[in-house]
């Protein structure tokens, strides 16, 4: 196992190097001298000289590459364009309100997932199952900024339910944070609810037919133990791997559901600094990005590992 | 693009003819059905000059935010006054083209990607590979709103974004299937026979690509309609006066309290086309694949 985590922390170094290089090329690839947009009006040749000195853009390109990755690893991730506040603190802050959304987002995802999943999967072919299927494939069909408009639409402008935007954090008042995280988070996980159901149905038809099962069935068990006791512990291994992957994606999720909801996170921060045209800001937002699913990626290897002694990692 | 297909090569060389594909339609009716709810909206973007009752462009502030079944105006009309209706058809237009050339970008480049590293093996499968798995590393979305951000917001940017995020997917579909068919027995004995490398791939494993390829092909069309409404929607993508769904239902969400028909309409649109190509591809996936018959 030890040689396994080294191996697939080995593999990932070229890949983080190819990574950290893509969103560094990030600011090459845009339009325009990032020195003009920060100066502005007060564009002299002097002080967009200074700028490129302090940017290192004077540099050949590699150098600057090599600074900026030193900067990185030093928790340097610059300042905004727009705000003058480091890149880090501003994603930091924005943080919990993107957790907490991704958080209870995943939480009603498997609520609705797993029972759904194991019944269509108990009653294989039946109308249910049918239904089930067809749900599924509509979940991942729907656009969320689609669904959350629809949902501010019904419960919150029509029936008066939900409040419509707004974050409270779960420190300050946990009830009326949930209040408001309710519709984001129904927006946002709807897809992850299909994609999880699909898993759990086709893996728990697998571990149904199983001859354990069987023997269980054989010795006595009634089906409702058979299937929520020995079946589901086992079906859920594949849902896991999942799971984790939603984990490590919440940040992409966010970006659209937050921009419908005004919701104060990491999301709508990367849009709004696409259209302030921050690069500093979408560097840093595209890197935690791309690292936390990186991680996910990783740990999701382990723990289906850790879950299914079976897996060979030779 | 989570969802790819299951990968299963033929175990012997496929020879695919049109009666092949009638059976295919004839005993699978989840296939005929997404396959003529696809030829629906194909026959829509490409009729909707001839069959929109309006200039979907064509602005009457006099006739502004009639609502659903109006006199003239089966689906309203937006803020502008402008037929609801036409601008959904031409919608269809705009998406349709952008998925095609997206999934082709993918296709293409990901598939000659794929094609190589399995072929050939070696430090060029390896090279390659960590390539794609960079570009793998970012999410999906994130990846595409990085590409815009860079490129600038457009239609033709957002096209070339959502090629790009596909071309790893293309890549390592079309690679894990060339290493599947480089071990079997028909491609051994050809390549015995003293068959070229370029008339192995052409004649012998490009054919065989074709069923995980074509069950893709459908889903990553439903992903690209989805990330190019997404884009709109976010203003990166198609820009005002375009009739674009997802643009139409960024614009509509500013009168949800008086006229949710606005983002409704076009939302809807955007469902079901989405829905229409996973279907299509969901149906393939279980047809092609022995291992999901039942």
């Amino acid at each position: 196992m030890t040689a396994y985590i080294l191996r697939r922390l080995l593999l990932m170094v070229p890949v983080a190097f190819l990574v950290t290089v893509g969103v560094f090329m990030l600011i090459h690839l845009s339009p325009g001298d990032p020195a003009l947009i920060m100066l502005g009006e007060d564009r002299t040749p002097d002080a967009i000289a200074t700028i490129h000195k302090q940017l290192g853009l004077d540099q050949p390109l590699y150098v600057q590459y090599l600074i900026w990755l030193g900067h990185i690893v030093h928790g340097d991730w610059g300042r905004s364009i727009t705000t003058h506040e480091p890149v880090a603190q501003a994603i930091t802050e924005r943080l919990p309100a993107t957790l907490e959304l991704g958080s209870v987002a995943l939480i009603w995802s498997l609520l609705v997932a797993i029972p759904l999943g194991t019944i269509a999967a108990v009653r294989r072919g039946s109308l249910t199952d049918q239904i089930a299927t067809g749900i599924t494939v509509a979940g991942v069909s729907i656009p969320n900024f689609f669904i959350g408009i629809v949902l501010i639409f019904v419960l919150s402008v029509t029936l008066r339910l939900f409040p419509f935007g707004g974050y409270v954090p779960l420190t300050t008042d946990p009830l009326e944070s949930l209040r408001h995280v309710a519709l984001p988070a129904i927006a946002l996980g709807t897809a992850g609810a299909a994609i999880n159901m699909r898993f759990t149905r086709s893996s728990m038809i697998e571990v149904l037919n199983l001859d354990y099962i069987r023997t269980a069935r054989a010795k006595g068990a009634s089906w409702r133990r058979v299937v929520f006791v020995h079946a589901l512990k086992n079906a859920l291994i594949p849902v896991v791997t999942i799971v984790g992957l939603q984990i490590g994606g919440i940040i992409e999720g966010a970006v659209v559901t937050e921009t419908v909801f005004t919701w104060p996170g990491v999301g709508r921060l990367a849009v709004e600094s696409i259209f302030n045209r921050d690069y500093t800001v979408i560097q840093g937002i595209v890197l935690i990005a791309a690292f936390s699913y990186m991680v996910a990626n990783l740990l999701v290897d382990l723990v289906y590992g850790w879950l299914d002694p079976r897996i060979s990692y030779s | 693009m989570s969802n790819a297909p299951a990968i299963v090569a033929a175990q012997t060389p496929i020879r695919r003819t049109p009666v092949a594909v009638v059976e295919l339609l004839r005993t699978h009716r989840r296939v005929t059905a997404a396959a003529l709810l696809v030829a629906l909206l194909f026959a829509i973007a490409l009729l909707s000059p001839v069959i929109s009752p309006h200039d979907p462009l064509a602005t009457n502030p006099d006739n502004s935010y009639q609502p659903p079944l109006s006199p003239g105006h089966v689906l309203g009309t937006d803020e502008l006054g402008r037929d609801l209706f036409s601008r959904v058809l031409w919608g269809a237009r705009v998406s349709l083209p952008v998925a095609f050339v997206a999934v082709a970008v993918g296709l293409v480049v990901g598939g000659l990607i794929g094609l190589v590293s399995g072929y050939a093996g070696g430090v060029v499968d390896l090279l390659l590979m960590r390539l794609m798995d960079a570009l793998l590393a970012f999410p999906a979305l994130i990846l595409a709103i990085a590409i815009v951000a860079g490129l600038g917001p457009g239609i033709r940017n957002a096209m070339i974004a959502i090629g790009i995020v596909a071309v790893p997917v293309y890549a390592r579909l079309v690679r894990a299937v060339v290493l599947q068919l480089k071990q079997m027995e028909f491609v051994v004995a050809t390549r015995s026979l003293g068959a070229s490398p370029m008339r192995l791939l052409l004649a012998h494993i490009v054919p065989n690509l074709l069923n995980p390829v074509i069950v893709q092909v459908s889903l990553s069309a439903g992903f690209a309609i989805l990330a190019e409404a997404t884009l709109s929607f976010l203003g990166l993508g198609a820009q005002v006066p375009t009739p674009d769904w997802g643009q139409m239902i960024s614009v509509g969400a500013a009168f949800l309290t008086n006229d949710p028909w606005l983002a409704i309409v076009p939302g809807a649109a955007i469902s079901v086309t989405v829905y229409a190509f996973n279907l299509l591809g969901d149906s393939l996936r279980d047809a092609l694949d022995p291992r999901l018959r039942s």
